[in-house]
């Protein structure tokens, strides 16, 4: 079980969602979502596949927008920002993709140098390599950097995404399912590696999961989606502690029997 | 037997579908028109890829040399050998070179380089950015505030675009030369001689002409492959047929603007 983080500022929101609702054709994804992130603070979403966890971090990116309701990120309200403004506030937004969406065409050092030569301009050759050196030895794999996605582990490549956003210093890390399809050896790593972005490059986290272990290892609040709505929050032991069938399930088929 | 209500209904269940189809048609027709008018927005304002660019007019053009040396090439011996049948029939074989030079200039040229780059560049273009979109590659360029269409659709639209042309004088070459390697074989043709004919009968709007076509086919390409690719869904399945209707739509496209072009032409060359 992973300790509070005792430097959460609970007076500093850099998310904040309030009524957030979402439909794809008839299928209401997200019911009215209300949700705070606190500065240093990592916040897991828990929730079973399709209930709309993946949406959720896409519409606070950018990616998707809401049908309706206030998306607050770093005090820009998503809906109404476009263009250059929503570029300058993407840029402190890290996104670490299921799949890692890695650019298969490009070396390793391609990949990092990608977001870095488009946005930070005023950098030189050594300052980009310096920089690349620095986060590919924040997630332990220096020696890789010549080497093509396709030549990587599944855990490898995780670690890359990871290293991809964090080059950019982001001040808030989105992770989209960070264990799905590792060995529990590897997904410890990972879990590892996320607490330990939040306290060397203080980001404030929320981690996509239906892994449990995940979930217990890396948040300091857990909130749980059921039904397109958070029907529970707190830490992990709070949220399983209910007498909800539908919690209660979750956690005896999903983690311990 | 059917009652009056059955029948009524398969009625509005038909009428519903053909609605739902004629709908889809016009939904698909309005994003392509907006497609293209975002590359003309995009293509335009800075940041301009140029590095990326010149990658891709790699890609399309040095690498398709050589399958278009060997097709223009050949193209050109056989068109020569086929031709000499015809006009040996009238004793006219010394007009080899020129019937040669106006069909390749005029139309082979243009259409086989347009076949062959919708047949390999069409579908790597789609290939790759409809498996880019289904692995998240392209919302990752996104949310690292890169625009994914400038740097993936714009550069790979400007490399057919410019690439085409260039790849079409080269055909127009290499199947020229495969004519003269028949020619000479056979009825003991000069080098100069040969080509004296092939300058002499092609004009100005020939090459013009044909030069401009290809600028349209590659720009068809091109668009058609991005659009393809980038709007690619239902994982590999949907990657397999954004890199098939790639290459079918624009060679559909590109037979409908040669149409087009020969009567555009036509009516030039007469006025």
């Amino acid at each position: 079980m992973k300790k509070v983080n005792p430097n959460i500022d609970k007076n500093n929101k850099v998310i904040s969602l309030n009524g957030l609702k979402k439909s794809f054709d008839d299928f209401d994804v997200l019911r009215g979502v209300d949700l705070n992130l606190y500065q240093g603070e990592n916040l897991v979403v828990l929730g079973r596949s399709g209930t709309g966890k993946s949406v959720l971090i896409k519409i606070i990116s950018g990616l998707l927008k809401a049908d309706e309701g206030v998306v607050n990120v770093l005090g820009s309200n998503m809906n109404r920002i476009a263009g250059r403004e929503l570029d300058r506030l993407r840029l402190k937004i890290g996104f670490s993709f299921q799949n890692s969406a890695l650019y298969d065409s490009m070396t390793i050092r391609e990949n990092l140098e990608f977001p870095l030569v488009r946005n930070r301009k005023e950098l030189g050759r050594k300052e980009i390599d310096n920089l690349v050196e620095v986060v590919l030895e924040a997630v332990g794999l220096s020696q890789t950097i010549n080497q093509m996605p396709s030549e990587l582990s599944g855990g490898q490549r995780k670690r890359i995404g990871i290293a991809r956003t964090l080059i950019l210093r982001p001040e808030i890390m989105l992770y989209d399912e960070p264990t799905a399809g590792l060995d529990p050896i590897t997904s410890i790593e990972i879990n590892n590696l996320i607490n330990e972005v939040q306290t060397r490059f203080n980001t404030s986290s929320i981690i996509i999961t239906h892994d449990l272990t995940c979930a217990r290892d890396t948040g300091d609040r857990v909130v749980m989606l059921l039904d397109g709505q958070f029907q529970r929050e707190g830490t992990f032991e709070e949220v399983f502690n209910t007498d909800d069938e539908r919690v209660k399930s979750f956690y005896n088929y999903n983690f311990i029997k | 037997m059917r009652s009056k209500n059955e029948n009524a209904g398969e009625t509005r269940v038909r009428k519903y579908i053909i609605s739902k189809r004629i709908d889809a048609v016009f939904t698909t027709l309005a994003d392509i028109h907006f497609f293209i008018v975002r590359f003309f927005r995009e293509v335009f304002f800075p940041p301009y890829e140029f590095k990326e660019i010149v990658r891709q007019c790699y890609e399309v053009g040095v690498k398709s040399l050589p399958l278009i040396s060997l097709t223009g090439f050949i193209i050109g011996i056989v068109f020569t050998n086929q031709s000499r049948v015809s006009l040996a029939e009238f004793g006219a074989t010394s007009w080899l070179p020129a019937l040669i030079s106006i069909a390749i200039v005029r139309a082979l040229a243009p259409l086989v380089t347009a076949l062959i780059a919708a047949g390999r560049v069409g579908s790597s273009i789609g290939a790759e950015l409809g498996s880019m979109k289904v692995t998240e590659q392209i919302d990752a360029m996104e949310v690292s505030a890169t625009n994914p269409f400038k740097f993936l659709v714009v550069t790979r639209v400007l490399a057919t675009t410019f690439m085409t042309p260039a790849l079409m004088m080269y055909v127009v070459f290499v199947a020229l030369m495969g004519g003269y390697f028949n020619v000479h074989k056979n009825e003991l043709t000069s080098f100069t001689a040969y080509f004296v004919q092939v300058f002499n009968a092609i004009t100005f709007l020939d090459i013009f002409s044909s030069i401009i076509k290809s600028f349209v086919f590659g720009f068809t390409i091109g668009i058609v492959g991005c659009y393809k690719g980038y709007n690619s869904s239902k994982g590999t399945e949907g990657v397999g047929k954004a890199a098939n209707s790639s290459v079918v739509t624009a060679m559909f496209l590109v037979f409908i603007e040669e149409l087009l072009a020969l009567q555009i032409i036509h009516a030039i060359r007469f006025a």
